[in-house]
């Protein structure tokens, strides 16, 4: 009888060394060793909470911010409205009342959750990071596993600092070789999504291996798991290493100097076994990965820049023949047509996808001495005050500003349009974010999700780009 | 023994990939409360943009008109992780979503608001809207035996997650099952405490 293996993913490593206790045969109850919150998914948790007179088991577990309908134009709880401002001093009550740390408007780091965990050294490899939000998936960019709840495992998390869940399948996707010049972290995502669909990775943790992703900055890797949920994924996760630690170090919430060395031997012990077996492996080579653009109203419907909009005919499956006609209509596009011949109406570059320091290099040196197109609407939306303090050091914001973008103050902005950053009903947009719903960034918006060098590239030109051809290689004048 | 856990209209929603920014739009998530989002449910495609109800939409259509059973297509409630969205469909008077396949946070979320949503292969999926197509379905839906029940004796069963299962019958209390291991959730932080001290 053969041996039984104890290989195991990194998944399955992480999810084991937080098991509390079984809820059931099938339900184990994991430990959360950081909770995020922000100021729309929480409030009914916090009158939950009251309601069955429970306290909050850890606060300085838990950490909050507010991004999701503030104003990016000026920082006042009331600059987006009425039902806005009370939102937010809901969540500036509830942190008050429970002692939850909250880097609310007035703080100079205040940003998207998921640009600010990181920034703040609060997410740490080896962790289980939660947050009322689907985009936490992103701080599995350190190996932590990290997942959107909704608002009453925000309660329950709140109550008991912990969460009932049952273990996932295991997705590895491997991608190996060098990307091409002009193809970043976003191209590669939305190529994954495009291979595997929006329900490829329902029921998985997808860990993403492979010397495409070692060779990744930590920012670039932010957005490959920042996007695994669009393809369904539970969790998208990346095992340490040296650069994941140098990234680290010297954070606020980072461990101290006394207890570097022990978290870096125990984070160095975070990956999957050479023999640990995946459900299931996808392979993909960097080379082959061109600029990408969706085309139609889900993240599946992707295609390299210089493609065509395809026919809907081109779909054997009768459902995706169908939401290709639909989406299509919506888009006001036609099969075979070419995007790089569609006019856009706004740029927007931002989002808890691509509002990071490198996405705005990316984008500045694409802008660099040109001037956004007459007629086009172009935001730069940074993700944190650490980011836009350094864009505006680095004479970054000068750039856009110069060129005619917007320079707007942090929050999640027209990704998802809670405030009053919208896109009107039958305008084209470039945008950085993450979905290409219907309505997403407005009623009637129509949304083609891009790199920030694309995105860039589409507000000088006034229509889409396919950045590789134009000789203009992001970063080489770095 | 038999445990009706719901019976009644059965609107047949016929798309794929339904994401919560359509269950729900945005500008609804602004409220702190838990109710009153049943009039939001699929706000941009249920009213037009003056404002009247799209009669071509099928909640809208009389027919459909007080439906508790959802049918619907595959990686149903995909995208923002907003518990908006079940709650939403539960003011509408739904408690029951049938689909192929739900995504993971929606799937949570609802069984969390006591909702039961039932996963059917691609298959029996397309038997349940053959049904619908012949006229307005009244079915039961018995959780203890597993059957949606559709009349005349016919019936098809489903598989569900025998925890979730019994939460739904025993109305269990979420976090009250859970706070049951406070002892195992203090040795566990002590132990934290001792071999990881860096996470506080």
């Amino acid at each position: 009888m053969a041996a039984i293996s104890s290989a195991r993913t990194l998944y399955q490593k992480i999810y084991t060394s937080h098991v509390v206790g079984k809820l059931n045969p099938s339900t184990d109850l994991l430990y959360v060793d950081r909770h995020l919150i922000h100021e729309v998914t929480s409030p009914q948790a916090f009158s939950g909470l009251k309601l069955a007179r429970r306290s909050v088991r850890r606060p300085d577990l838990t950490f909050a911010t507010m991004d999701h309908n503030v104003s990016t134009q000026r920082r006042s709880m009331d600059a987006a409205g009425e039902t806005s401002r009370k939102q937010l001093e809901a969540l500036a009550e509830n942190c008050a009342e429970n002692h939850i740390p909250l880097l609310d408007l007035t703080h100079p780091d205040q940003g998207i959750v998921h640009v600010i965990g990181p920034e703040q050294g609060l997410t740490q490899p080896g962790m289980i990071i939660v947050c009322g939000d689907s985009h936490t998936s992103t701080h599995g960019a350190f190996g932590a596993l990290a997942f959107g709840i909704g608002t009453s495992e925000v309660e329950h998390v709140l109550a008991t600092q912990t969460l009932p869940q049952q273990q996932a399948k295991t997705l590895k996707i491997e991608i190996n070789g060098e990307l091409s010049a002009h193809v970043t972290p976003k191209d590669v995502i939305m190529a994954v999504i495009g291979k595997l669909g929006t329900a490829g990775g329902n029921g998985y943790v997808a860990e993403f291996c492979g010397s495409a992703i070692r060779a990744m900055s930590m920012e670039g890797r932010m957005t490959l798991c920042n996007m695994s949920i669009e393809m369904g994924a539970k969790a998208g996760l990346i095992a340490p290493d040296d650069t994941t630690f140098s990234y680290i170090k010297g954070k606020a919430h980072a461990p101290k100097a006394e207890h570097w060395d022990s978290a870096v031997q125990y984070w160095q012990s975070l990956h999957s076994d050479i023999e640990a077996v995946f459900d299931q492996t996808v392979t993909l080579d960097a080379s082959t990965i061109t600029p990408q653009i969706t085309w139609g109203t889900n993240p599946e419907q992707v295609m390299a820049v210089d493609q065509s909009v395809p026919a809907p005919d081109s779909f054997n499956d009768a459902s995706k023949r169908d939401a290709a006609e639909r989406a299509l209509a919506y888009m006001g596009l036609a099969p075979g047509q070419k995007l790089t011949d569609c006019k856009v109406d706004v740029v927007f570059i931002g989002s808890c996808t691509n509002s990071r320091i490198e996405d705005l290099r990316a984008a500045a040196t694409v802008v660099q001495g040109k001037q956004v197109a007459a007629g086009v609407r172009a935001l730069v939306v940074p993700g944190s005050g650490m980011v836009k303090r350094q864009a505006e050091a680095e004479g970054l914001a000068s750039i856009f500003k110069a060129a005619g973008f917007e320079w707007r103050e942090p929050g999640c902005s027209m990704c998802l349009g809670m405030n009053d950053d919208r896109v009107a009903a039958g305008q084209r947009c470039a945008s950085t974010s993450n979905r290409n719903f219907e309505g997403r960034q407005g009623r009637g918006a129509r949304t083609h999700l891009v790199s920030p060098a694309m995105a860039a590239a589409a507000a000088i030109a006034g229509k889409f780009v396919n950045i590789a051809a134009t000789g203009n290689v992001p970063g080489d004048q770095a | 023994m038999s445990k009706i856990f719901a019976q009644g209209l059965v609107c047949p929603l016929d798309k794929n990939n339904v994401d919560t920014d359509q269950i729900i739009p945005k500008q609804f998530l602004t409220s702190v409360s838990r109710e009153g989002f049943g009039q939001a449910m699929f706000f941009d495609w249920r009213y037009l943009a003056d404002g009247r109800p799209n009669p071509d939409f099928v909640i809208n259509k009389p027919e459909y008109s007080g439906a508790s059973i959802l049918l619907t297509r595959a990686n149903f409630g995909c995208g923002s992780s907003r518990e908006h969205a079940p709650w939403a469909i539960q003011q509408s008077g739904f408690n029951v979503i049938i689909a192929e396949s739900f995504a993971d946070i929606f799937f949570n979320n609802s069984v969390n608001n006591a909702m039961l949503l039932i996963q059917l292969s691609k298959t029996n999926i397309e038997l349940l809207f053959n049904r619908c197509a012949q006229g307005p379905q009244h079915w039961q839906i018995d959780l203890q035996s597993q059957e949606i029940m559709f009349g005349n004796n016919a019936a098809m069963g489903f598989n569900i997650d025998a925890d979730i299962k019994q939460r739904l019958l025993s109305g269990l209390d979420f976090i009250g099952s859970s706070e049951q291991l406070k002892p195992q959730i203090a040795d566990y932080e002590q132990s934290r405490k001792a071999s990881q001290p860096w996470l506080g």
